[in-house]
């Protein structure tokens, strides 16, 4: 049979071509390019080789050093929020209403703080915290509590992760709301009729069900946690000293505030490449625990 | 193990205050001898599951009350009425193996381990489970996830009735047929008194010694197979049950003949009784009305078509605006697309507004 040749099909893959080429390939490289350089200004370049990724991993540089102690506060970060915002959430599904219109009031009041943009969570949680005129920061301190973010690192840390535990844990309450939503109510009728108790309905019955979208929670809220960069920039700028300046924080420090784009476009690829890692190793989890409930056949 | 008594039972979604055409349960009063079969037969929206529910004490009756051994568990939890349920869909514990799913009832009452991991040895033995005891029950087929739900009831050696709702309905056709089997085998094995709701009437005939027809929230008649096929209580239940359904037509009826069309039926039994401005109709299976070459004196139906069932033919007729199903015996043939009906007088029923009358020999 003879193959038809038409060439005419090129038209058709090449606007992709472009797109891609131009919205991702050609920024990357550009990248690539420039971790590879230095450059002291003036659009000139010298060639440096792998030489910023050798000093990016040696804790003993001052590249190094940022680098690996803001992965580390990031980590911890990620950490906290999740051994919060999961259980939490968990927690907030479980005691909503199941019918009704209060259903509706506590979708619409769990969702409000999805709804509202980085910068300006940042920005309530920044004036809301001051000792001088927040609610919270004036509060607390009127209670005797030494209370100020920007001069004490924990109560920095506290602050962003509970702004970020306001901010989110409404994610995962959704999420895990829709899983439970899911479970029939056969399910809790069967373990009332086997004289199952609360806790025995939650780890039988719930938490089996909810299994997959905790998956989903936890996945989306280690991603974005891990890139997190407006809140805490906008309520600490980082501080005080370094101590909540997040690797992304780092990046924008290094990259626009220094202008070592050398220094910046490798260690935005190792970020990069840390988040593609942790999103790959999470997604082979969640598929496999999928395969695995799928029901055998003829196993009866 | 239990018999059931219902007392003037019934439930209304809206409150007692609302009118009783309204009840999805109308009052009802009737006694389960313990170790019977029952089922309940009704089509969908007809109170059968309600009924069941109210039973299992998932719904708290608005009105009246329920018996176990002459005992009111009315206001006892599910928990505390010792029944076992098995769901339309299979309900299992997902990430217990199928012996920690049979153990769980009896884990939650805190019975000693010895004792249950005999009676899920006994258990997964009666159900042909042996062999998948300490396998993850998520990976089953729905009908041995429906054996696991049957199980995790009769696991509990206390268990004072098994209620059934339409178990089989997630289940393949043949193996439906071996696991109504298998229950009739373990009904007849463990004296236990079975309750089985269904809307399929060869289920609930082939499973239970007793149907319970139910109809708009009424429970129009309770009987044997048999009483149900020979002698139906309510024109819904000679509809219902038979496939044809009974034919109903309405009918002047005097004395020992009924009148249809200008014809004249003849009746077994005499009906004097009948009240005065009642909807009076005559009710006959096809399978006692046969279709014979027209002649003087019989009435002459015409002919739609002839259903071939293989065993049997059924001519589906028109006699005026009454559409009649009837036996057409092999070597039947019609010629001008008429047929004459012969009807055997015994199996011919009088109904006035819907109600089966007795007639008076």
């Amino acid at each position: 049979m003879d193959k038809i040749v038409n060439q005419k099909a090129w038209f058709l893959v090449l606007p992709v071509f472009l797109v891609v080429a131009f919205s991702a390939v050609l920024p990357l490289m550009t990248v690539v390019n420039y971790s590879m350089q230095d450059t002291f200004g003036n659009n000139q370049f010298f060639w440096n080789g792998v030489g910023w990724f050798k000093e990016l991993l040696d804790p003993s540089t001052d590249l190094g050093g940022r680098f690996l102690a803001s992965l580390g506060r990031n980590l911890f970060f990620s950490l906290v929020i999740l051994a919060i915002e999961v259980p939490l959430g968990i927690l907030v599904a479980l005691s909503m209403p199941r019918q009704g219109w209060t259903v509706a009031a506590c979708l619409v009041i769990l969702a409000l703080p999805l709804l509202i943009p980085w910068n300006v969570v940042g920005t309530i949680w920044q004036i809301f915290g001051r000792p001088d005129i927040g609610l919270l920061g004036y509060v607390l301190n009127a209670m005797g509590i030494d209370y100020n973010y920007v001069s004490n690192e924990i109560d920095a840390w506290v602050t962003v992760i509970v702004m970020d535990v306001w901010h989110w844990t409404s994610l995962v309450a959704l999420l895990c709301y829709a899983g439970l939503k899911s479970i029939p109510e056969a399910y809790y009728q069967a373990a009332q009729i086997d004289g199952a108790s609360r806790w025995a309905v939650f780890k039988a019955i719930q938490l089996p069900k909810m299994n997959r979208v905790l998956l989903i929670a936890v996945l989306l809220r280690f991603m974005d946690s891990f890139m997190i960069y407006t809140e805490p920039f906008v309520v600490t700028g980082g501080g005080p000293g370094n101590s909540t300046t997040f690797v992304s924080i780092e990046l924008v420090k290094i990259a626009l505030g220094q202008f070592d784009l050398g220094k910046a476009a490798a260690l935005s690829l190792v970020y990069n490449l840390i988040i593609l890692i942790v999103c790959w190793i999470f997604y082979t989890v969640m598929t496999n625990a999928g395969a695995e409930r799928k029901p055998q056949e003829g196993a009866a | 193990m239990a018999r059931i008594d219902l007392v003037d039972l019934a439930h209304s979604y809206g409150g007692n205050d609302a009118p009783e055409e309204s009840f999805a349960l109308k009052p009802v009063t009737m006694t389960w001898r313990q170790g019977g079969a029952y089922a309940l037969l009704g089509p969908s929206g007809c109170g059968k599951t309600t009924l069941l529910n109210v039973i299992s004490g998932i719904i708290t009756p608005s009105r009246g009350k329920i018996l176990f051994d002459g005992k009111d568990i009315t206001p006892l939890s599910t928990q505390k009425r010792n029944i076992a349920q098995v769901f339309q869909f299979p309900v299992i514990y997902d990430t217990m193996t199928v012996g920690q799913n049979l153990a769980f009832p009896l884990k939650n009452r805190g019975v000693a381990k010895s004792e249950v991991d005999k009676r899920v040895a006994e258990i997964g033995r009666l159900l042909d489970l042996e062999p998948y005891l300490n396998r993850k029950a998520t990976r089953l087929t729905a009908d041995a996830k429906q054996k696991i739900s049957l199980g995790r009831g009769l696991v509990r050696s206390d268990v004072a009735a098994v209620l059934f709702d339409e178990p089989l309905t997630v289940i393949d056709p043949e193996l439906k047929w071996q696991l109504r089997s298998k229950l009739k085998a373990l009904h007849r094995e463990l004296d236990l008194t079975m309750i089985y709701v269904t809307h399929d009437q060869t289920e609930a005939l082939t499973f239970a010694d007793t149907v319970v027809v139910m109809h708009d929230g009424r429970v129009v008649q309770s009987g044997t197979p048999a009483e149900l096929f020979d002698k139906p209580a309510h024109t819904f239940v000679g509809y219902f049950i038979g496939s044809p359904g009974m034919n109903i037509i309405p009918a002047e009826v005097r004395g020992r003949e009924a009148h249809v069309g200008g014809h004249v039926i003849a009746l077994d039994r005499a009906y004097g009784n009948l009240p005065s401005g009642a909807k009076i109709e005559i009710g006959v299976r096809p399978e006692f009305v046969e279709a014979v070459a027209p002649a003087p004196g019989l009435l002459t139906a015409k002919i739609e078509r002839i259903d071939d069932l293989g065993r049997i033919r059924f001519a589906r007729t028109r006699l005026g605006d009454a559409k009649l199903a009837v036996r057409a015996p092999a070597g039947f043939a019609s010629v001008d697309g008429t047929a004459g009906l012969k009807f055997d007088p015994s199996h011919v029923h009088v109904y006035a507004d819907s109600l089966l009358v007795e007639g008076a020999a």
